[in-house]
């Protein structure tokens, strides 16, 4: 195995056996989001032994899926197919391919940013930070004054004394980005 | 009295005020203290795992160290956390991975759900039970996580459990069978892909109604808000009309307990329980 290849780089972050897929379609026939897809999950096995490093990380495939676990559990040769899902976002985050959802990396990027100021996900910052970056204002605002009415949203987060631990693990992590 | 931790997780605090609230009712009622983690952050849940995941260990495992300090269970009702907790578990028991929080993997990690399942609990409801759900026709409805990977959950039948089925017949409500309790709702694409999620959620709905229940009970707070919040457009996106109550398992336990804050709770949903519950005669 060449050692720079999208297969050992995916099998080495998850530990998963990506060569044992023989292509018998299971996880791709039970994938909930299958039909939104662009390359099936089985497919997307096939392009990482191929190498198609463009064609896997730039996919939309790797955004939409739910992480339900429903292919992983029932694969006949046990490859977690959600957790390949997983690292292939790790990757794709990391190697400057254009995501091929706009929406979903942002998404993670300011849930992420949430938890780094705030210690929890306050939901009301996590929507509206959110909305800011994807210039969205208007989807959901009846149902968010809807919830509002029904005690459903809190305006202010509370308040956390963890910050000094949160720091330091999102310290790290930003060092590993940089790397 | 039986002494708990308690890790509520970020959604509790916020739109499933009404989980929180109904288990910390039942568990007063089953004579279990909760004792809430302090200071306990955010699991990272739909976000760190896909991004990094010695961030998403770390992060977990921060609430982990707090809650090992004390050597009780641990009580998640969260399911999104219950599997990033269960994650950091597995790493550090089995790959030792190295943390920056004193943490051994020592503390039982136990989702609502299960822990409510425990046959000792299952004793306690039936002996307290006050109203005795009588017709009230429920599809439970597991989802996900609650089940998969049935590494990290343990649940033998993962592609068709019967654990909230049967709690629901010891309140005295009638579980009936369907297809979907593990169908995924789409929860984690909410606000990105909402057209995945109507789509997902429509058709977890016509099959409910196809079943003539009364109402769909959940253990997960995404699922619920996904389910209980836009059923007017899950409606559209399938050519039908919805009016089904989505229930926590708990709201239920706390109504067939007798809990004094049941009606309270149902007051916080988008789609309103109290009519169907009230033709029942059960509020
Ligand atoms: S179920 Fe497993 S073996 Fe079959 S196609 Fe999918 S990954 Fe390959
Ligand atoms: S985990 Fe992802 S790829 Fe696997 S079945 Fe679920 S949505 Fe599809």
């Amino acid at each position: 195995m060449n050692s720079n290849s999208l297969l050992s780089e995916v099998a080495q972050v998850s530990g998963e056996k990506v060569q044992a897929c023989y292509q018998c379609q299971k996880c791709s026939a039970g994938c909930p989001v299958a039909y939104a897809m662009d390359i099936l999950p089985n497919q997307v096995l096939r392009h990482i032994q191929y190498d198609h490093r463009e064609k896997v990380l730039g996919s939309k495939t790797i955004w939409i899926c739910a992480s339900c676990y429903a292919c992983s559990v029932r694969c006949p040769n046990n490859i977690d197919i959600a957790r390949i899902m997983d690292t292939l976002r790790e990757i794709a985050n990391r190697s400057g391919i254009k995501p091929g959802e706009k929406d979903v990396p942002v998404f993670h990027s300011v849930f992420l940013d949430t938890i780094k100021s705030k210690g929890r996900i306050h939901e009301l910052s996590l929507i509206l930070q959110f909305k800011i970056k994807t210039r969205d204002f208007f989807k959901d605002a009846s149902l968010g004054l809807k919830m509002y009415r029904k005690g459903k949203i809190k305006l202010f987060p509370s308040k956390f004394g963890g910050g000094k631990e949160i720091k330091e693990i999102f310290n790290s992590f930003e060092k590993r980005e940089v790397k | 009295m039986k002494e708990v931790s308690y890790y509520p997780g970020c959604s509790l605090h916020g739109t499933a005020r009404e989980y929180d609230e109904s288990i910390r009712g039942v568990s007063e009622l089953l004579g279990l203290q909760l004792h809430e983690l302090e200071d306990w952050t955010c699991c990272g849940a739909s976000s760190a795992h896909c991004t990094d995941e010695a961030l998403a260990i770390d992060l977990a495992a921060r609430n982990l160290a707090i809650a090992e300090k004390s050597r009780r269970e641990l009580l998640v009702p969260c399911v999104a956390c219950y599997s990033r907790f269960k994650v950091a578990e597995k790493e550090v028991k089995e790959h030792s991975a190295k943390l920056r929080f004193s943490y051994q993997g020592n503390v039982p990690i136990r989702y609502s759900l299960d822990f409510f399942c425990d046959e000792s609990i299952l004793e306690q409801v039936k002996k307290k039970r006050v109203k005795p759900l009588k017709g009230l026709r429920v599809v439970c409805y597991y989802g996900c996580l609650t089940v998969r990977p049935p590494q990290l959950t343990g649940i033998k039948k993962y592609e068709d459990p019967v654990h909230m089925d049967r709690l629901m017949e010891i309140l005295g409500a009638e579980p009936i069978p369907w297809s979907y309790k593990t169908d995924c709702c789409g929860a984690s694409l909410v606000m990105t892909r909402t057209d995945i999620v109507r789509r997902l959620g429509g058709k977890l709905l016509s099959m409910a109604k196809e079943a003539e229940a009364d109402c769909l009970v959940t253990g997960c707070p995404m699922c619920h808000s996904n389910l209980d919040t836009r059923q007017d457009e899950l409606g559209k996106e399938v050519g039908d009309n919805f009016d089904i109550p989505i229930l926590y398992f708990s709201e239920l336990m706390g109504l067939a307990l007798g809990h004094k804050d049941a009606k309270k709770w149902f007051g916080h949903h988008i789609t309103d329980p109290i009519k169907v519950l009230s033709a029942k005669g059960l509020v």
